[in-house]
């Protein structure tokens, strides 16, 4: 297949003061993989996906979404851009201001123009799609639990029909069996919707569950790369170690980020 | 050796501090270009500056009307103390409508809002910026200047000349209580002498005054905020700076404007 990659990042570098958080990231993804990047705390996984999205700026490389650069993009082209998205943040992220059903609409009445009643009656299909039934739509985000944020935040990442999600660190804070609810609607909503899906987290298992392929990021280079079924015979030492969860390897831990 | 190591740390410090305080205002200037610029590009979130209007002026009423009342008062006071001393006591209400309007009204206004609404702006876009919130406004299509800091600025802008006029009114009325109650003025004397004396222009400039203290609560509220990282104590960093320096830029824009309007 010689098609455009979704989304290819090239050399892209990163630094915060004298720390250098990306240092040369390349990685290409294709339209419709889930692809999971792992790596420890601190090792730049949410940066690159911050750099994407635009609201962090690389410092050198180039960043195409659909053969476009998007790098220094600004304004309407941006926004075009951005209408590609959808985000579930780590902490959820919903505005506390707004009803649960707003917050599922935001992109929609916001971003689009769509009218609030419509919108709305999208909001509510969205949330019965995440398993959230009406008795939620006027509640206010404080209202719910962990994992109810997490999924009216799933929701409003697909509220738009977005053509690539990105995930980070959906089961962080769950307990086991909410994490693995959660694990499940990732990878039935990537594979209803055909979207392209790209998820951070240190979570092994919900990193085998939810993707075909896994990237590993260390002091902020892509150092493996390969599909999900070959995780355990990578012949990387780096990634053994990873998804073995041992102390003992070549990995030091960083105590700064 | 050790000696130059420790002057050398001397200079360090001070090129920190140089550094820090030129990346500051660098900072501060391009966010209040792109703020003000968002101000006059569609669209505009009306229903939000709305909302924002009734936060920042209606719910700031019973504070600075409380404040410009006993501040009206007390200036009728010592004016009458202080003017008996040379028998000028009969000046009273046109020094109180003078010094309300021109000077009190706006500043003590502007104290207390700065107070009230910047540390709510602060925490609130701090809040949402440690949240993760303004990235996701931003992941979906709205831009977070536009959604969060233009309703603000707006608002601040229009609402502060109604709230000082209305605090102009007050103060002068608490003049006018403590004059005619505790003083022996006669009222209908006293209003004339104040309305006499008062000009159009003494109350303009204070309104002119009123709306630039707005922009610098509103801005020093949602730059702070914007800027703010690292959880609840930045947060608290974040709310304690907004209010300081809203504070501090009020009183010194205050002395700025007063030589502009009244120096010839």
């Amino acid at each position: 297949m010689t098609a455009t990659p979704k989304i290819e990042l090239n050399s892209v570098k990163k630094r915060f003061g004298p720390k250098i958080v990306l240092d040369g990231v390349d990685l290409t993804i294709n339209e419709g993989d889930s692809i999971v990047i792992i790596g420890g705390s601190g090792s730049g996984k949410s940066v690159t996906i911050k750099c994407v999205l635009g609201i962090l700026r690389a410092d050198s490389g180039t960043i195409r979404v659909d053969g476009q650069d998007v790098t220094r993009i600004r304004g309407a082209k941006r926004d075009a851009m951005l209408r590609k998205f959808g985000m579930l943040f780590q902490g959820a992220a919903l505005f506390d201001s707004l009803p649960v059903w707003e917050n599922v609409a935001f992109g929609l009445i916001q971003g689009r123009r769509v009218p609030r009643a419509r919108a709305r009656d999208i909001a509510v299909e969205k949330l019965a799609k995440v398993g959230l039934g009406s008795e939620v739509v006027n509640l206010s985000p404080a209202e719910l639990s962990g994992g109810m944020q997490k999924r009216v935040g799933l929701a409003r990442a697909i509220a738009a029909d977005p053509e690539i999600i990105f995930f980070d660190e959906p089961t962080t804070g769950l307990d086991p069996i909410m994490a693995d609810v959660i694990n499940d609607l990732i990878h039935s909503t990537v594979r209803d919707l055909g979207v392209t899906a790209v998820s951070i987290t240190h979570d092994m298992a919900s990193a085998r569950k939810i993707s075909n392929r896994i990237a590993m990021i260390y002091k902020g280079k892509i150092i493996w790369d390969g599909a999900t079924k070959d995780i355990d015979h990578s012949g990387n030492a780096f990634v053994d170690q990873f998804i073995r969860g041992s102390a003992e390897g070549p990995i030091k831990m960083e105590v700064r980020r | 050796m050790e000696r130059i190591a420790s002057q050398l740390n001397i200079f360090a410090a001070i090129g920190r501090v140089v550094l820090a305080f030129f990346t500051a205002s660098g900072r501060l200037a391009i966010f209040t270009v792109d703020a003000v610029s968002h101000c006059v590009r569609p669209p505009v979130y009306l229903s939000l500056v709305l909302q924002q209007m009734v936060r920042i002026g209606y719910f700031s009423l019973p504070v600075v009307g409380l404040t410009a009342f006993f501040t009206g008062a007390v200036l009728c006071l010592q004016i009458f103390i202080g003017g008996s001393r040379y028998g000028a006591e009969a000046f009273v209400p046109q020094i109180v409508v003078l010094g309300i309007t021109r000077e009190l009204g706006p500043v003590i206004a502007g104290l207390m809002v700065a107070g009230r609404v910047a540390a709510a702006i602060a925490a609130e876009i701090g809040t949402m910026r440690v949240t993760e919130q303004i990235d996701a406004l931003t992941t979906l299509s709205t831009n977070p200047m536009k959604y969060l800091v233009t309703p603000r600025l707006i608002a601040a802008v229009v609402t502060m000349p109604v709230l000082v006029a209305i605090a102009d009114s007050i103060g002068v009325l608490g003049g006018y209580a403590v004059a005619t109650r505790s003083l022996g003025f006669n009222g209908a004397v006293y209003l004339k002498n104040t309305i006499d004396f008062v000009t159009q222009g003494d109350v303009v400039s204070g309104l002119v005054k009123a709306a630039a203290f707005g922009f610098i609560i509103a801005l020093m509220g949602c730059y702070h905020g914007f800027h703010s990282k690292g959880g609840a104590q930045g947060v608290g960093q974040a709310t304690t700076n907004a209010v300081v320096s809203a504070s501090i830029l009020i009183l010194a824009a205050n002395y700025v404007l007063t030589s502009f309007f009244f120096s010839r």
